[in-house]
């Protein structure tokens, strides 16, 4: 059979899961990344990271929002997905998507975008006029009161929803890694690590995300970048990263000394299907690299100029790295025969359902969100506070 | 076919036992089963299986089971020198159309059927989202098409490769033992077709099944037991190298 080296059971020459649940978890990665993101401000009080925070919630919840299309369009039967809110079995993993996802977006993130928002919200509806007035109207969901009480409250709740918020960004991604952990048929993807190191990659991922877009934003604006703000995200992206990479290299020299029955059939795969994507793309360039180029900010001291340009490919490079990481467990994990006896191949279409121009549309979607998001509710200090300047605030 | 007295006098008591298996594997018509007096398995006697693929095809045939995917499939093992962890497999379209000859040479050549193991403690019953997937009280492994969403996590949760996405139905798909005919009081449509006997359907709860007198007087094995899924194929005289 082409593409096939050696014995695979005759049932798993094709493979199941394709790129569309790649992306799944390389999204819920950046949604989890970006809230933890917004939480060093709005908790940890880093007031250093504040530039970034509305832009960091905004990010999340575009990125939420089309967390379930790869996942539908992946489904047999995307019409029957409604099942798993109305007869969930409690004992999959995946039955828990649809209750964690509506949790962390109506409970958490849109909570606290409305919180965060909600004092920008009156001043549009009442400074705006026609469509836009009442499209701010519905979102104040009659809740007009912007006194400095109601304010103080506002602020109080949201500190709360991010508290909880917080636990709900790791039970998000972390519970994406168990759906991969959990499988003790596959051992490339069953380790009680796979949670964890899902959520610091997660975390990785996002922190880059928001630090590119805030980079790119600001050059969009014609602004001035805040430089002491992008320097703290990146010294955060930098700690983080490094955890995360130890904590895949304990798993890989765990792996490697224990050599257990898989240990051949896995070490071969790394060394030949998987080489260019988790060697070279994953290790060198994903991850080493942007390491090493952020561990150089940490020890020189450059100029303004050239911080930037080494945020911006180590933020590349870390994103292309996280993404490459999701490709090698997903579909790496379903290369390889449960016999250990063979290999198969992965063949992605171009414009199937699960092909190549789905999986960009995919990715490019969140981000065509995001700017609607952030037309409708501005991020920057100057355009949120503009209305309150000309209206006075109802008492 | 020709058969001569000879062959007939060979495949007899193969026949015999696998008649006897029928006789008493067979619950009562289905209007009277009972499922909580059934707890279904097989047992893969490999020293009987000649590869020739008739269960295969038998199964393809009573199942609709579409081209290039199986619920059942036939293995042939070669093992040389004592290498167990490298064994040479090949399974040519599941084995349907049996095996070229082997190659006169070193090592041990054998058969394996393979179907799914209708384990106690499934992991794909565990993982199914929606409970498409469940174990029936008589202990077979089935899945209500009618709600699969086609999410093929059972697919990846399965051990031993024996669930496939239908590529109509587009839900998921597997050996089902025969439920459709062992509830009738026959046997599975693989067993029936069987010319050895290598394939026999078992009735764990039926006391007067042979496959307990077989399980006190064989050793016989399940496969990957490191997985602890419960497996209810049981396979006499399993070799160390089969996967």
């Amino acid at each position: 059979m082409p593409g096939v080296e050696g014995f695979m059971y005759p049932n798993e020459t094709a493979l199941h899961w394709s790129v569309l649940i790649v992306l799944y978890p390389f999204i819920t990665g950046l949604v989890a990344g970006a809230f933890i993101l917004a939480s060093l401000e709005r908790v940890f009080r880093v007031e250093d990271v504040k530039p970034t925070y509305r832009l960091a919630l905004l990010t999340a919840l575009s990125f939420l929002l089309v967390a379930p299309l790869p996942l539908q369009l992946h489904l047999g039967h995307p019409e029957r997905s409604y099942e798993m809110y109305f007869t969930p079995h409690s004992s999959s993993a995946m039955a828990m998507f649809g209750f964690v996802y509506l949790w962390y977006l109506m409970a958490v993130l849109v909570t606290e975008i409305w919180l965060d928002y909600r004092r920008d919200i009156v001043l549009m509806s009442e400074s705006s006029k026609g469509v836009k007035h009442w499209m701010y109207w519905l979102m104040t969901l009659g809740s007009n009161n912007i006194s400095e009480r109601s304010l103080a409250i506002d602020e109080r709740v949201g500190w709360i929803v991010t508290l909880v918020g917080i636990p709900s960004a790791f039970l998000l991604h972390g519970y994406v890694g168990f759906i991969f952990g959990s499988v003790k048929a596959n051992p490339w993807w069953s380790s009680p690590l796979m949670p964890v190191v899902f959520i610091l990659s997660a975390m990785v991922s996002g922190i880059a995300a928001v630090m590119l877009l805030y980079m790119l934003a600001m050059r969009l604006r014609r602004e001035a970048i805040d430089m002491h703000c992008v320097d703290t995200v990146a010294r955060y992206l930098f700690y983080i990263f490094i955890v995360a990479f130890g904590l895949e290299m304990l798993d890989l020299i765990h792996r490697i000394y224990e050599a257990d029955e898989s240990f051949r059939s896995l070490n071969f795969m790394v060394h030949t299907k998987l080489y260019f994507s988790h060697i070279v793309i994953q290790i060198v360039l994903g991850t080493l690299t942007p390491i090493l180029l952020l561990a150089l900010t940490q020890v020189w001291k450059f100029s303004a100029i050239t911080r930037k340009r080494i945020y911006t490919v180590a933020g590349c490079l870390t994103l292309i790295g996280i993404f490459a990481m999701r490709w090698n467990v997903v579909i790496g994990g379903q290369l390889f025969s449960k016999s250990f006896l063979g290999y198969t191949t992965y063949k992605m279409g171009l414009a199937t359902r699960e092909g190549l121009l789905v999986a960009i549309a995919l990715t490019v979607l969140p981000l065509v969100i995001l700017w609607v998001l952030v037309k409708v509710l501005p991020p920057w200090p100057e355009r949120s506070q503009g209305p309150s300047a000309a209206i006075t605030p109802v008492i | 076919m020709n058969l001569s007295r000879r062959h007939f006098l060979i495949l007899l008591p193969a026949a015999a036992v696998a008649w006897q298996a029928v006789l008493a594997g067979s619950p009562e018509a289905s209007p009277n089963y009972k499922m909580s007096e059934h707890w279904w398995g097989m047992l893969i006697d490999i020293p009987k299986c000649i590869g020739c693929g008739n269960c295969v095809r038998a199964c393809q045939a009573e199942n609709d089971v579409p081209d290039g995917y199986f619920r059942t499939w036939v293995e042939r093992y070669h093992v040389s020198d004592g290498n167990l962890s490298n064994p040479e497999v090949i399974s040519p379209d599941g084995g349907k159309e049996g095996f070229s000859p082997a190659k006169e040479d070193e090592g041990k050549y054998f058969f394996v059927p393979k179907l799914c193991n209708q384990c106690a403690d499934s992991p794909c019953t565990q993982v199914c989202p929606v409970g498409a997937t469940f174990t029936s009280p008589d202990g077979v492994v089935l899945v209500d098409q009618t709600y699969c969403m086609g999410c093929a996590y059972c697919v990846q949760a399965c051990p031993y490769g024996c669930r496939y996405i239908h590529p109509t139905k587009k839900v998921v798909d597997k050996c089902t033992l025969c439920y459709h005919r062992i509830t009738k009081g026959l046997t599975t449509a693989c067993c029936e077709a069987c010319p050895t006997g290598a394939r026999q359907l078992a009735d764990l709860k039926n006391p007067k099944d042979p496959i307990h007198e077989f399980l006190k007087t064989h050793s016989v094995q399940v496969l990957k037991p490191q997985m602890a899924t419960g497996a209810k194929a049981f396979y006499y005289d399993l070799d160390g190298s089969v996967r």
